[in-house]
């Protein structure tokens, strides 16, 4: 301890302690505070930077989703347009169809109404031809039967018979 | 290339400054032992002597020293001696002692005598011509003098000082131009966040250490790189020296006393929560822990680790001659050069944990002085 204290030099206390105070003056002015000041603003700028990476990665994210969204949506109004196309298309045709088979029925209808016309009419002649001619063959038979008493009176009967009989 | 170039200016540069100072500064003393050997230190007395003499201060800065014709030459540079003595100051070379350090060279200057032994220099009494000493080898006819002389440590502080101050400042200003250092800084540049961030930040709080971390930095890279400097054939002693760990010491101790808040002081004095009897007692330990025995470990720890290491290396390179008369020249020159080559990596740890030390106490200190406790 003795030694110790001898060694103890006051001297050099005081130089020390005054070079010290100067280097530590000297140190924060012109290094600590200048080089602490820019490894914050680095720092800083840094976390900075890296929350706007996120960000732009966030946002990066959402525009995708947009984009796919449209596209999807875009792809769903292509579906349904085509769906209506084909769907008016089908309508189209069924109503062709429908309005070809009307006209045709109408055709054959009024063909048959027609037809029957024409028949009828064609009846109507045959009808009246044929009893014209029956008319007059049972004028030229009655006219030839007649001619003896006999006959005429025998086909009375004939008659008589059969509306009795009735 | 460039590094190269540079290095090469700078060996030749210190090659003309130790030939140059070598011309002038290289002297010759007649050591008043008994050996005749021309001062060689090739005994066990003579090295353990040689090794307390190089653990203290020393007012020149000597290089090596070497024995030619029977007479012992020393080369290193003269540095000044300032003292305040009892006629005021006076100031001369170191020099005009002629590398005695036992006070049989007698320097006379303004009227004044003086005489310097085992690196403290005397001014004798009136009257005297020679010192006299007691029997446990302390001078009768002088007294010790306030000496602020330039000695090698303070050599080695201002060394150290410019150069942090020069490697920092360029730090610095590289961040003007560019935001990542280059060079050199970019060595320096994570020692600074490692500080800041291990040291000043998890030991004071988020909130208080900007302001102490410049002081903490300063101290950590003036004791790392000194301690470094002592490891060089420089042979600087500067953080083995009390009077620098107690200079550093006291900063501490002022900055937490200063810095203290309310709380601190609360606990200190008048401890709550423990019964007012106790208090008294509690207050003194307290008071007893911060204002001494804190600032005492610090400059002891510091001053003992560095000191030892200096002893142990020195002793390891002394077994060359301590034991080459057991081990012949070449065991004993082996022997000593692996065992300090290994002590001298262990060292160059220790230069570092010290300083991480010194820093990493003084933050906690500091932390403990401006801590915010939450009210029970």
């Amino acid at each position: 301890m003795e030694t110790l204290l001898n060694d103890f030099s006051p001297g050099l206390f005081v130089v020390s302690t005054i070079l010290l105070l100067a280097l530590i003056g000297l140190m924060v002015k012109f290094a600590w505070k200048p080089i602490l000041n820019s490894l914050e603003e680095r720092e800083s700028g840094i976390e900075d930077a890296l929350a706007a990476a996120e960000n732009a990665r966030k946002e990066m994210q959402n525009l995708t989703a947009d984009n796919e969204r449209l596209a999807k949506e875009a792809r769903a109004e292509r579906d349904a347009m085509m769906k209506e196309a084909r769907d008016i298309r089908d309508k189209m045709i069924a109503e062709a169809k429908d309005d070809a088979k009307e006209v045709t029925t109408k055709l054959i209808e009024t063909a048959q109404a027609s037809i029957q016309q024409e028949k009828q009419a064609a009846l109507a002649e045959i009808k009246k031809n044929v009893a014209e001619l029956s008319i007059g063959i049972a004028e030229s038979v009655i006219k030839k039967e007649l001619s003896n008493k006999k006959d005429q009176l025998e086909l009375v009967e004939g008659i008589l018979k059969d509306v009795t009989l009735n | 290339m460039k590094i190269a170039q540079k290095t090469i200016k700078f060996l030749l540069i210190a090659a003309i400054t130790l030939f140059t100072s070598a011309s002038f500064a290289s002297g010759s003393d007649k050591k008043h032992d008994n050996q005749n050997d021309g001062g060689r230190v090739n005994t066990k007395e003579e090295v353990e002597a040689y090794i307390l003499h190089h653990i203290k201060d020393s007012h020149d800065f000597s290089l090596f020293s070497y024995t030619s014709n029977g007479e012992r030459k020393h080369v290193g540079f003269p540095l000044p001696v300032i003292l305040w003595t009892s006629e005021g100051l006076v100031t001369f070379m170191s020099s005009e002692f002629h590398h005695n350090d036992d006070g049989h060279v007698i320097v006379e200057k303004n009227g004044l005598k003086f005489a310097k032994v085992h690196s403290k220099i005397y001014e004798l009494d009136n009257g005297a011509s020679s010192i006299n000493f007691d029997e446990t080898h302390h001078p009768t006819n002088a007294h010790k003098t306030l000496d602020f002389s330039i000695t090698k440590s303070v050599v080695g502080i201002l060394l150290i000082g410019l150069l942090l101050l020069f490697w920092f400042s360029r730090l610095a200003k590289q961040y003007k131009t560019k935001k990542i250092p280059t060079g050199f800084a970019r060595v320096l540049e994570p020692l600074v966040i490692y500080v800041r961030d291990e040291i000043a930040r998890p030991n004071i709080g988020d909130k208080h250490y900007r302001r102490f971390t410049g002081y903490l930095l300063t101290v950590f890279f003036f004791i790392w790189v000194l301690n470094l400097a002592g490891l060089t054939p420089l042979g600087f002693n500067v953080t083995g020296q009390l009077a620098v760990t107690g200079c550093l010491a006291i900063f501490t101790l002022i900055i937490y006393t200063v810095s203290g808040n309310k709380d601190y002081w609360m606990h200190m004095i008048w401890m709550p929560g423990v019964p007012v009897l106790i208090r008294p007692v509690l207050a003194i330990i307290e008071l007893a822990g911060a204002l001494l025995i804190k600032p005492f470990s610090l400059l002891v720890r510091l001053f003992a680790n560095i000191s030892a290491g200096h002893i142990v290396v020195m002793s390891l390179i002394a077994i060359m001659f301590t034991l080459k008369e057991s081990l012949g020249v070449v065991g004993a020159t082996g022997l000593s050069l692996v065992l300090s080559f290994f002590i001298t990596l262990i060292e160059v740890l220790v230069a570092f944990l010290q300083a991480y030390i010194f820093t990493m106490l003084s933050a906690l200190f500091i932390g403990m002085a401006v801590a915010e406790h939450e009210h029970h």
